[in-house]
């Protein structure tokens, strides 16, 4: 997984609350067997008509945000199924940080698996971030993990939380399996004594 | 004395293989169910590191997604992605060593109906899938939840799964439920009541007379839909009706061992006293049979109500009212009972039981579904279907004007070719109703098997306490 850079982008305003995984990827496009080449899938639905022309008024689709690395979101994003092809689909497309108030558990979790950063903030401040991103292409915000900072294109700072165990991986792009697999004396253990005390499992 | 502890303080504390000082887990899985869809990238990644599954005599795999539900369904896959994806799990079965109920086995079906079917699920335990309805086990309290493919081969590779503990939440219904009010009900009443993200961070113990009064059938239903409100995982208590559910089935214990697990299993409650950080609590009575007018499980209102209006709600949720009634094709104000259906759907991890089978054909015998309607039932599994067959419940179906399918997840979410066209208007006892969930521009309300099955009978939305 690379490393987690701070980064400036275009950040693409989606206010619609409760946007799911069936939007951000439709189930036509999960009979994949790669995680790659899903971004010209994402939002399918919201992004192209029947004909698959490109709906002009999707945001995506607008000259100002075809290039956006960040979407300011509306509440409750992500909820829905636990399909990793959400996650792949965006971060194809060129997504690498999703800003809401409030995420879907699972979705939320597969973020960290592909190096993209969820970040949940309170209302006002998904607010201001909004109305920044309305501003198009020339509004610029800045991600910086390392110091838990994100800059709108005003130069207003708002300081977001992470877990520390999350961030440690996304800054130095470690994979899970290998970290776990360090621990596998303890597994180990665990099923030994596991196995004794409830062997029907 | 130690804290009292709540039913899911209990299962995570015995599955803890390591935490770290920030409170990070490593969490042991007793049970990982595996289908062809979330699952292909994860045995990809596991070969490409050289790594294999560590636990293959705890992990179970069943095609269920992509299958075809028609009667022809053993010449193949005309689909050739799905195919190809059916094929891909057929493969990593056999490869990794793990245990499998092909399209061809009569024990195939939805994952989430045939791992309790087979015994797999066993109060106590933690069991997890690439697939967020994995909450169905629950019923069992079995802590079970939905995971991503990065994590599925996590779980492959290590049995394991790095976790941070959910906050407890208690959802209580409370006294009796009035008739023609079923699981169904409770579970869409709840997300109603919390909305979709009420449940975020949480994992919910259902509890209350109301719960305990439900089958083994219908506390799936109302597990399987934990994830509709938010919530990690829904767990309930197991009990007598729990464990005589299990006993017996092919890969539940026996003997001895049969009796000490049981031992372990009445341990499982929720201690007298302990925290719970939200409480959610509905009388039973309050309970209507309820259906979704919009394209959010939490758009929920009882079958006697009429369509809302956009003005009825307020922040984020104005626009995404008038977005859904736009979809939905609706007019605020208009009856709920008045809206007409081209299709019904009964079916899917939620409502695929024969209890719910029997439930449909309690209201279809002797009756046939109005003209024109396009009506299928789709068995949650294979021995669902031969059980309905031997009850004579499939032949109820098959008069009433109901195709009868073969199992699968089917139009649940429309991966295989059942699927809804645009602007078709379903009456489905599945999970979501989503934009394009069931085919793109198909509109969907979610109900219970017997409102489901009242709706084929009139063709529109309809109470089935008329027809008791």
């Amino acid at each position: 997984m690379d490393k987690f850079e701070t980064f400036s982008g275009v950040a693409a305003p989606m206010p619609l609350v409760n946007i799911d995984t069936d939007m951000i990827i439709p189930k036509q496009f999960l009979k994949t067997i790669k995680r790659s080449g899903l971004g010209v899938h994402a939002f399918d639905e919201m992004r192209y008509d029947d004909d698959g022309n490109e709906i002009p008024d999707f945001v995506l689709n607008q000259a100002a945000y075809r290039e956006a690395s960040i979407l300011i979101a509306g509440d409750n994003f992500g909820c829905g199924s636990s399909r990793e092809h959400a996650p792949w689909a965006l971060s194809d497309f060129g997504i690498k940080v999703v800003v809401s108030t409030s995420f879907a558990d699972i979705f939320f979790n597969n973020c960290f698996k592909n190096g993209m950063l969820p970040i949940v903030l309170p209302q006002e401040q998904v607010d201001l971030l909004m109305k920044d991103a309305e501003k198009g292409a020339n509004a610029r915000v800045e991600i910086n993990l390392e110091d838990q900072t994100i800059t709108s294109s005003d130069g207003d700072v708002i300081q977001f939380d992470i877990d520390p165990f999350r961030k440690h991986c996304l800054l130095n792009g470690l994979d899970d399996i290998g970290l776990t697999l360090e621990k596998a004396a303890s597994i180990d253990s665990f099923e030994a004594k596991a196995g004794a005390a409830r062997p029907w499992a | 004395m130690t804290a009292p502890k709540t039913l899911y303080d209990k299962i995570w504390n015995d599955h803890v293989v390591h935490e770290a000082e920030d409170g990070t887990c490593l969490l042991y899985i007793d049970r990982h169910l595996v289908h062809e869809v979330t699952s292909p990238q994860a045995f990809e990644g596991l070969r490409m590191a050289g790594r294999t599954v560590r636990a293959p005599e705890k992990t179970i795999a069943v095609p269920d997604h992509n299958v075809p539900t028609t009667l022809d369904r053993a010449k193949g896959i005309d689909n050739e992605e799905s195919r190809i994806q059916v094929e891909a799990l057929d493969k990593n079965a056999k490869d990794f060593g793990i245990h499998y109920y092909p399209v061809s086995d009569v024990r195939q079906g939805i994952v989430h109906i045939v791992g309790p079917e087979q015994g797999w699920t066993l109060p106590g335990m933690t069991v997890v899938c690439g697939d967020s309805h994995t909450a169905t086990h629950g019923a069992f309290g079995a802590l079970a939840h939905g995971i991503g493919t990065s994590e599925v081969e996590h779980v492959l590779a290590t049995q394991t799964l790095i976790q941070k503990k959910s906050k407890n939440m208690k959802v209580e219904i409370t006294g009796k439920l009035r008739p023609g009010v079923t699981a169904k009900d409770i579970t869409l009443s709840v997300i109603g009541e919390t909305g979709t993200a009420g449940g975020t961070g949480y994992v919910i113990e259902y509890c209350g007379e109301a719960i305990r009064d439900l089958s083994m059938e219908g506390r799936m239903t109302v597990c399987n839909m934990a994830i509709e409100g938010g919530a990690r995982a829904g767990l309930i208590a197991p009990d007598e009706k729990t464990f005589e559910y299990c006993k017996g089935r092919p890969h539940a214990p026996k003997g001895a061992e049969w009796e000490a697990a049981v031992a372990y299993w009445k341990t499982l409650f929720t201690d007298e006293g302990a925290h719970f950080d939200k409480v959610i609590t509905i009388k039973g009575e309050d309970i209507a049979p309820v259906v979704t007018w919009g394209t959010s499980p939490e758009d929920v209102l009882p079958i006697t109500s009429t369509v809302p209006s956009a003005d009825d709600f307020s922040g984020g949720k104005v626009d995404a009212a008038k977005r859904s009634l736009e979809y939905m094709g609706l007019t605020s104000g208009q009856k709920l009972t008045d809206i007409e259906i081209d299709t019904v759907f009964i079916g899917s991890c939620t409502n695929g039981r024969i209890e719910d089978l029997r439930a449909a054909a309690e209201i279809l015998k002797g009756k046939k579904i109005k003209d024109g309607l396009r009506a299928m039932i789709v068995p949650g599994s294979g021995l669902v279907r031969a059980q309905a067959e031997e009850e004579g419940l499939a032949d109820i179906f098959k008069e009433a004007g109901f195709e009868w399918r073969l199992a699968g997840c089917s139009m649940c979410l429309a991966m295989n070719p059942d699927q809804l066209t645009p602007g078709e208007r379903c009456a489905a006892t599945s999970n979501r109703n989503f934009e394009g969930r069931q085919g793109r521009g198909g509109r969907t309300h979610l109900m219970s098997p017997a409102m489901a099955a009242a709706a084929a009978i009139t063709g529109r939305l309809t109470d089935v306490r008329e027809m008791m």
